[in-house]
Order: C-alpha cells, then structure tokens, then sequence
C-alpha cells in the first residue's frame, strides 16, 4: 500500500497524486495519513482505487467521487461525498450534515450517525447509515434509497421528490409531502441488498418505508387563494 | 462565515499552555475569518473587591497610566495598569459600576472591551495570525479561552465590531452567523437601557443576553429565552467565569464541533482547528444538536 502523507504534502499534493493515476495503475491501495480535519481530501477521483484515510476529515471529502472506493477511519465533515457519481465511500465515525448531497451515484455508509440534512437532494446514490440521522435528512431527495439503522429526527423527506426513504427506529415527524408507504416485496429484496452491501446487520423487516406523497408535483387550483 | 473556537482545560497542568494550545485553534480558521480576530481569556482572577477592566482606545498616543492615575485620585482606590498593544488591563479596587462610570464620563473614547474577575479581551482587525502576535497569545495561561475569526457580512470592519462582545462581569460572547431581526431588537433593548457602541448584530445578542440577566435570569435560561427571540443563523458560544456555553439555532445551518478528552473539551466551527490538540485523534468527538444548550463549568 502506497502512502500519502497529507501533512507533507498538503490537500493539493495528496490530491493531484491520486488524480494522476488511471484504471489498471500499478498502484491500486493507497493511505492517506494525517488529514487533520482539512477539507476535500480525495476529491475527484476518477479511477477504481481503494483510497483509506487514517483519522478524521474535514468538509467534502470524496466529493464528485467516480469509481474509488475511500474508506474514512473517524468522522468526517460536511457534505463527505458530496455529488459521488459512483464508487463507495464508508465512514467509520459519524458524518456532519449534508452527507452524500446532491450525489448521482455510487454508495455511502456511514457506521455512525449523519447529522441534520443527510441526503440533501440526492439524485441516485444509496446512503446506509449504521446509527441515526439528523433533521430534514432527504430533504428534496430525487432518487436513489437512504437507509437508516437509527432514528430519524425533524422533517424527515421533506418536499421529497421519488427516492426512497427506510428507517428502523423512530421518525420524529415527516417533513411536507413525505408519508409512510407500504413495505412491498421488491423494497424488502432492495433493503436487503443495501444492507448486505454496506455490512450491516438489521432485519429488513423491521424497517419502514417512506417516500413522497406526490401531492407537491402539480399546482392545485384550490390553493390558487392562497397567493 | 466566521470561525469560532473555544478551549476549557480539565486538566490544571496544561493551564501553563493555554495559549500555546488555543493559538493555532484561532489561526486554522483563518480561511473562516480574515477580517478581524479576537479572544477571551481567562486567566489570574482577582480579588473580590476588585475589577478587571479590558480597555481598548484608536489613539496612539493614550495616555493609560494617566487614566489609572486618574482612576485611583477620583475613587480613592488602588489600581493598577498593564498596557498590551492598544488594548490595556486595567486592576481597580472600588465599586465596579463606580469605576465604569467614570471611565465613561472621563475618557469616553477608551472602550470597554470586558469586565469580570478573570475575564481579558483582546480583539483587532487583521489577520487571526497579527492579532494572536499583537496580544502576545501564545505565552499566555489560563483556565480557558474563547475566539473568533470574522469575515464581516452584517457590518463594517472595524476594531469595535470584532468579536467577543461582553455580556456582564466575567460573559462574553462570539457567534458565528448572522442576525435578522437585530436593529428590530437594538432598539427595543435601547429603550430597556442597553447602550451599544456598533451597528453589529452581534452585539445585539451580546445586549440581549445583557439585558435578560439584569433581569435576573440565569445563562441558561437567557439562552433558552434567546432561542425564541433571536431570529436568524447562529452558533453562539459563551464565555463564562468558569467554563462555556454552546448553542446553535434551530435550523442549525452554523457549522460546529465539540470534542472532550479527561483533559480538556473544545469547540470550533470546524474541526481541523481542534486537531492541532493533544489527543484529538481519539477524543470523543460529536456535533451539537440544534436548540439545545450545552455548558461546561458552572453556569451561574
């Protein structure tokens, strides 16, 4: 395993390092030592590398990720893999708000909590999180499945579009538009895969599903006093 | 934006290095704030018949020892004076709202940046790396300090607008975020007696908190009143004659960070600024929930 070490060579070098590399490099396994909390470590890769960063990250990290699998040893900061395109990225602490916004692809799995807005305006990437999540998680949420092991707090999917939303523990409430759906056997098959691709245990069975009640989509003229 | 860091350590031995610990917090968010720094120590308590005032003046040519001289012939009381930069510290015996009063009424262009027991502020525009230089913060001991790194949105950049603002004896606040109701709540306040030296909305909060415990409330209570009647982004944490407080809004968009180890616990904006601490890397390390007051230290 080739390592990097970011004190030394700063966000930039440790970044342009692993930019540099294509599919079929000699070098697949990397470390990244000492991120020291610093923002966008392994930013915009676009290779299938295995990426570890040895302690906790700042904002963003593996963001835009296409590819790469970065595997967080700590926490990391707002917005970790934040517009992943594909690839996974896994954190082994906690994440802070924001994590996996706007993400196309790819999957995220977080061991322990997400803060508030976990899921912001994904766009197909699949989230699993190990503990709990924070208020307006999957707020806007497009498509792709946000998975949560724990609980759910404040406005959970609010003005959700079509991802789809399964929370094991409590809902605190559900944001505008979102409503518990039945449980089909297509969505259990689906949580079972996700669960089993992020390593968590968990009875799918136990979990419940959420996603939009759609009633946000069209203007309804009965509202037309409203304005 | 803005940065704002807090450090409050358990562990006496490291008070030697308090600011050789919490310098490097302030100087990381730079990126956060390069307009203006500023910080809270607290350090060398005086008597209970004694107030420490910190003092700032714009003139170059301020004449402190003749203000503490000044002081001394006027109350009949001891006091003594240590000048740091342009901001000075000034010792006196006497009645505290006595000495202040005077303060205002002779020298009305000197500013009073603090006041307490414990409590010194220092705060100046200019890069957090200047300010910590210019305040000689490295050696400096202590139990614990708060800091900010401004990047201005609400007002001018300007020495009286940098953070922290006082809160009453030994309180004071930073905040990292903005305000909107603060000229709706100044002149409300006005009318209740507060007296503000800038249009910053900070300062508001600092009056707000100000006002409600005259009234008698305590820190926690004046935050949880706070969380209804302050509307806007923030994370505000407080410093107090023994510890700190921590509250974020309900929406919660204010980055923040806590970590606590058996020897110390720390705050910031962000959490490269608590990495340069010893035992960072396996400190039990969470974020603030929105709407909820968190304290270390008694709170009176």
């Amino acid at each position: 395993m080739a390592e990097l070490d970011l004190k030394q060579l700063g966000v930039r070098g440790v970044n342009s390092a692993l930019h540099g590399l294509v599919d079929g490099a000699n070098e697949q396994d990397w470390l990244i030592t000492n991120p020291m909390g610093q923002h966008a470590i392994a930013c915009g890769l676009d290779a299938p590398l295995n990426v570890t960063i040895k302690g906790h990250v700042g904002f963003y990290c593996g963001g835009m990720n296409q590819h790469a699998a970065i595997t967080i040893q700590g926490h990391a900061g707002v917005g970790v893999a934040e517009n992943m395109m594909s690839g996974r990225v896994r954190v082994t602490g906690s994440a802070s708000d924001s994590a996996g916004a706007t993400a196309h692809g790819g999957l995220l799995v977080i061991e322990g909590d997400a803060s508030s807005r976990c899921g912001i305006s994904m766009k197909g990437i699949d989230i699993v999180v190990g503990g709990s999540v924070g208020h307006m998680s999957g707020f806007m949420a497009q498509s792709g499945h946000l998975v949560v092991c724990g609980d759910a707090s404040d406005a959970l999917g609010d003005s959700i579009y079509e991802a789809i939303l399964f929370v094991r523990g409590d809902v605190s409430s559900l944001g505008a538009d979102c409503i518990e759906k039945e449980m089909r056997p297509e969505h259990l098959a689906k949580l079972t895969e996700l669960l089993a691709a992020a390593g968590m245990e968990g009875e799918p069975a136990e979990f419940r599903r959420y996603g939009s009640a759609r009633e946000l989509y069209n203007f309804d003229i009965d509202n037309a006093d409203a304005y | 934006m803005c940065g704002i860091v807090g450090l409050y350590l358990k562990d006496r031995k490291l008070q030697a290095s308090l600011g050789a610990l919490f310098a490097p917090m302030l100087i990381e968010m730079t990126d956060r704030g390069p307009d203006s720094a500023g910080f809270a120590i607290y350090r060398d308590p005086v008597g209970d018949d004694q107030t420490k005032f910190s003092l700032a003046s714009d003139d170059p040519g301020m004449e402190w020892t003749a203000l503490c001289e000044g002081l001394e012939k006027a109350l009949k009381c001891a006091a003594r004076i240590e000048v740091q930069s342009d901001h000075a510290v000034l010792i006196t015996g006497g009645e505290a709202l006595a000495a202040q009063a005077w303060l205002g009424a002779n020298c009305p262009d000197v500013r009073v940046v603090g006041s307490g027991r414990s409590i010194e502020i220092f705060k100046q525009t200019g890069l957090p790396k200047d300010v910590v230089e210019q305040f000689k913060l490295t050696s400096a001991q202590g139990s614990h300090a708060i800091g900010h790194t401004r990047m201005a949105t609400e007002s001018a950049v300007t020495t009286a607008g940098s953070h922290p603002f006082a809160t009453g004896l030994d309180l004071c606040l930073v905040h990292n975020g903005s305000l909107s109701n603060h000229n709706d709540l100044r002149r409300e306040l006005e009318r209740g007696g507060i007296i503000f030296q800038t249009e910053n909305d900070t300062e508001v909060a600092a009056g707000y908190m100000t006002a409600k415990l005259r009234q008698g409330l305590s820190l926690h209570e004046a935050l949880e009143a706070g969380l209804v009647e302050l509307d806007g982004f923030y994370t505000f944490c407080i410093g107090t004659a023994d510890g700190f407080a921590v509250v974020r809004d309900p929406i919660a968009c204010k980055h923040a960070v806590l970590a606590e180890t058996e020897e110390w616990v720390a705050m910031a904006t962000e959490y490269r600024a608590i990495a340069h601490l010893p035992g960072a890397d396996t400190a039990n390390i969470w974020e603030p929930e929105p709407h909820k007051i968190y304290t270390w230290g008694s709170v009176h």
